[in-house]
């Protein structure tokens, strides 16, 4: 099956070559009409097939991994080093993104995916969807050149084969990581679209805005991948490394988060462009960042530039992306250059308060917060060469320096939905804000009144401060998306005489984007409520012998004992824990230590109770080695709940936004509600 | 009569903010917590020295027992942590100082926000007075009444 594996990648590597050769010499020929013996446009098509057969060929040496995971191939070094016999199934799938080799694979696997669907589609633009193809290609060729000679998967043990493997990662041995990583990498790859879709509408010279029309959907569902992928790293992070917390400001982290924020800002600065034609250099350079950043996020993974509790050992392959990077640059700069002129466009507002500068201001922040977390992330290097040592960036910097820019975005989340475009008046700014203030107001009188202090021993709490003015601008925030809604409903309740939840349907299937935007932003201020939280956790740490107890805000923890598992991965201690609430026993909680045979490396498995005000969230540590007792550590985490709901509302809201806009009465000729 | 009231809502809103802000007493200090999320544990965890909880952690034991003997013997934050960073080198803070070249870390991300939002208020400015300098002389107010009624039929997302 190695060499299954290893030739399909070659000959996938063979037909990415001819895919982006053909591709661009026909579309060379189709600009310049150059007279030739074969039409290019057949030769474009080759290249097209060429693509697709590209994605058949890579999707051969994933099934020849997967194939050799569950076969228990230790010939193969990767097999040997990531999986065992022992391994659960669904975790040998896991095995295919847990190493360096086989995650590659995965991304160009994904890659590979992406332009088939676009290949397979090319007739809604034959000529655009084939200088995309040709650019997706030439990535493509980038990542099979990395696969075939800088990271083989395949490789083959050298000396005896062993009998079992040394197993996958403990931390990696968790149901989310078995889709984290794919939806994280389906973000992370995505963006190679809109960016290939960005660079050829520009290499051609596209006329008007259509492409932007053509790469909205792949924007936004990508975006939702990386969203998701994010989020669940992070739900991964606070279930299983059992430090209360899930967003540490590690680099890797990091690197997930700052394509993220400059697509969420060509997914706002982009209607600019649809709507009035602005900003065309502006959105091309934001597609052309965001896909390079994807690239940096995996050259700090990979090259071992900064040091992170996830990273890859530090290999060769920096070197591929740095290259890979510089030239992918260089193409985008030359291109621009020479095209500039086409992307001309009115720079015309006609207010200085209106949505279309509260979307300059958007871009703003969110560019500034992407500059803020990159220079967290690349300081140590920086200071390394400076001063010669390093220092740490670690989360009392960040939420110094970045979280007040998040602030300061969360406000403008608020302000610019009640912006109409071209201009707005003093009256309409005043009606409104009226109500989203008196929220903001009588919020931060709420929390002062029960406790919510922006100051301790006589100086300023920065995590409480910020907290009461996150959950000030949330309600504000709320309250003014909300009120939208409902002032629509009402409109069309009048008009209509529909019912109220009828009416608001209605009102988002006319505007799908507008609303399922909304509803994006609302699920963002639920995030924002969630982290905000963060600044009122509690914890205590105790060693605890038989029935001694742990009181932790309204919950009494008692030990009645201790017990202990084991099966062919792992052997498990687990602690037993009665959890009384108000002198009554509510349920038990089970953390879990486990030690797995395979690699003989510990881990902890979190025991979570969740609901909507906090989490009651506990460790089993392990015991003490003089008194044989266990060590229990246990949080009171509030509303962290709130986060993983909020991302289930940005969710529904990119998908409702996804939703194709009902057609208004006089287009569909029957119904007339919607006149 | 109007003014009168607004004037008294923001009266009454000030006052509310001040009785809630006066009312209550701050938590006790814990100098302690305090310190000990401004340094890193030096195992290599990447974890903040408050929240390293790794059972048998080589490091984080007796470095949290020497913060502790730091304050005991009546030192002041600043000599603590520099007490650390002599023993342990510059990463064991987690943040980086504001000394130096250090400081930059700090500065740099305010330096750029503070000139991008100059810029973008500029451009906005500049964007805006370009139209009204380009657009035709106002006067006619059937046109004016025109684009206005386009305006509200069109104001979409």
């Amino acid at each position: 099956m190695a060499s299954f594996g290893s030739s399909a990648l070659v000959i996938a590597l063979a037909l990415a070559a001819w895919n982006l050769l053909a591709g661009a010499v026909a579309l060379w020929m189709i600009a310049t009409r150059q007279p030739s013996a074969i039409s290019p446009e057949r030769l474009a098509d080759t290249a097209r097939r060429a693509g697709i057969a590209g994605f058949i060929a890579v999707t051969a040496a994933a099934f020849a991994l997967i194939w050799s995971v569950f076969t228990n191939d230790f010939s193969i070094t990767y097999i040997m080093e990531h999986s065992n016999r022992a391994l659960p199934a669904a975790y040998k799938f896991s095995a295919l993104w847990s190493g360096q080799e086989g995650s590659l694979l995965l991304w160009a696997w994904l890659l590979g995916a992406y332009g088939f669907v676009l290949r397979l589609t090319h007739k809604k633009d034959v000529k655009l969807y084939a200088y995309a193809g040709a650019i997706l290609a030439g990535i493509q060729v980038f990542f099979l050149l990395v696969l075939n000679f800088a990271a083989p998967p395949f490789a083959l043990l050298k000396g005896a084969i062993p009998d079992d493997g040394n197993g996958l990662n403990p931390l990696l041995q968790y149901p989310e990581m078995v889709i984290h990583p794919p939806m994280l990498y389906l973000g992370y790859v995505g963006f190679s679209v809109p960016f290939a879709f960005a660079l050829g509408a520009l290499m051609m010279r596209y006329p008007g805005e259509k492409w932007i029309k053509i790469t909205r959907i792949w924007t936004m569902v990508t975006w939702m991948f990386l969203t998701c992928g994010i989020f669940l790293g992070m739900h991964w992070a606070y279930a299983v490394l059992g430090w209360g917390g899930y967003w540490g400001w590690d680099p890797v982290e990091n690197a997930s988060f700052m394509p993220w924020l400059t697509g969420t800002a060509f997914l706002h600065s982009v209607m600019m462009q649809e709507k009035k034609g602005m900003m065309k250099s502006w959105n091309v350079w934001l597609i052309f960042t965001t896909f390079l950043l994807t690239l940096l996020g995996t050259l700090l993974t990979r090259a071992g530039l900064v040091s992170s509790v996830h990273a890859f050992a530090q290999s060769s392959i920096g070197t591929w992306f740095m290259v890979f990077m510089g030239i992918v640059l260089a193409v985008c700069i030359f291109t621009y250059i020479l095209q500039r002129s086409h992307l001309k466009s009115e720079q015309h507002l006609e207010s200085l308060v209106s949505r279309e500068s509260s979307f300059l201001f958007n871009n703003l922040v969110l560019l500034a917060a992407c500059f803020v977390i990159l220079w967290g992330t690349l300081f140590p290097i920086l200071s390394e060469y400076v001063q010669g040592s390093k220092v740490t960036v670690g989360a009392p910097w960040y939420n110094a320096v970045a979280v007040p820019i998040g602030l300061f975005l969360l406000f403008l989340t608020g302000v610019g939905p009640l912006l109409p475009w071209r201009a707005t008046s003093l009256r309409a700014i005043r009606r409104n804000f009226v109500l989203p203030s008196i929220a903001l107001w009588v919020t931060v009188i709420v929390c002062l009144a029960v406790g919510v202090r922006p100051w301790k021993d006589g100086a300023l709490d920065q995590g409480h401060f910020y907290a009461l003015v996150a959950f000030a601008l949330s309600a504000a925030v709320m309250t003014a998306i909300l009120s939208e809604f409902l002032r629509g409903a009402a409109v069309i309740a009048r008009q209509s005489g529909r019912n109220y939840f009828s009416a608001m349907y209605l009102l988002i299937h006319r505007n799908t984007r507008r609303y399922g935007g909304y509803l994006i932003h609302i699920g963002v201020v639920i995030v924002v409520i969630g982290l905000a939280g963060a600044a009122f956790n509690r914890n205590v740490e105790r060693e605890m012998a038989l029935n001694d107890k742990i009181e932790i805000g309204p919950y009494t923890l008692v030990n009645v004992g201790a017990t202990e598992d084991s099966n062919d991965n792992y052997n498990s201690e687990y602690a037993r824990l009665d959890v009384y609430r108000g002198g009554r026993n509510e349920f038990q909680m089970t953390p879990e230590r486990r030690v797995y045979l395979a690699s003989e490396q510990p881990q902890t498995m979190v025991a979570i109770h969740s609901t909507l005000p906090w989490d009651l969230y506990v460790v089993y540590e392990g015991t003490n080695p003089d008194t044989g007792q266990p060590i229990i550590k246990a949080f009171l985490n509030p509303l962290v709940g709130w986060i993983w709901a909020g991302v289930a509302v940005m969710v529904i809201g990119t998908l409702i936004a996804l939703v194709p806009n009902l057609k208004p009465a006089t287009q569909r000729g029957g119904d007339t509600v919607a006149s | 009569m109007r003014l009168n009231f607004w004037t008294k809502a923001i009266q009454a809103l000030t006052l509310a903010v001040a009785v809630c802000f006066s009312v209550g007493a701050a938590g006790p200090s814990n100098r302690f917590s305090d310190l000990s999320h401004r340094l890193m544990c030096t195992c290599g965890c990447a974890e903040i020295l408050g929240e390293c909880n790794h059972v048998g952690c080589p490091n984080s034991a007796g470095e949290l027992d020497e913060l502790r003997a730091g304050i005991a013997a009546g030192k002041s934050d600043d000599e603590i942590l520099k007490g650390f960073v002599a023993k342990y080198g510059a990463v064991v803070l987690a943040a980086p100082s504001k000394e130096g070249f250090d400081l930059v870390a700090w500065i740099a991300p305010f330096a750029v926000f503070a000139a991008a939002l100059l810029g973008t208020i500029l451009l906005v400015r500049r964007w805006s007075i370009g139209k009204m300098q380009s657009e035709a002389p106002a006067g006619d107010p059937a046109m004016d009444a025109l684009k206005e009624k386009i305006r509200r039929e069109t104001d979409g997302d």
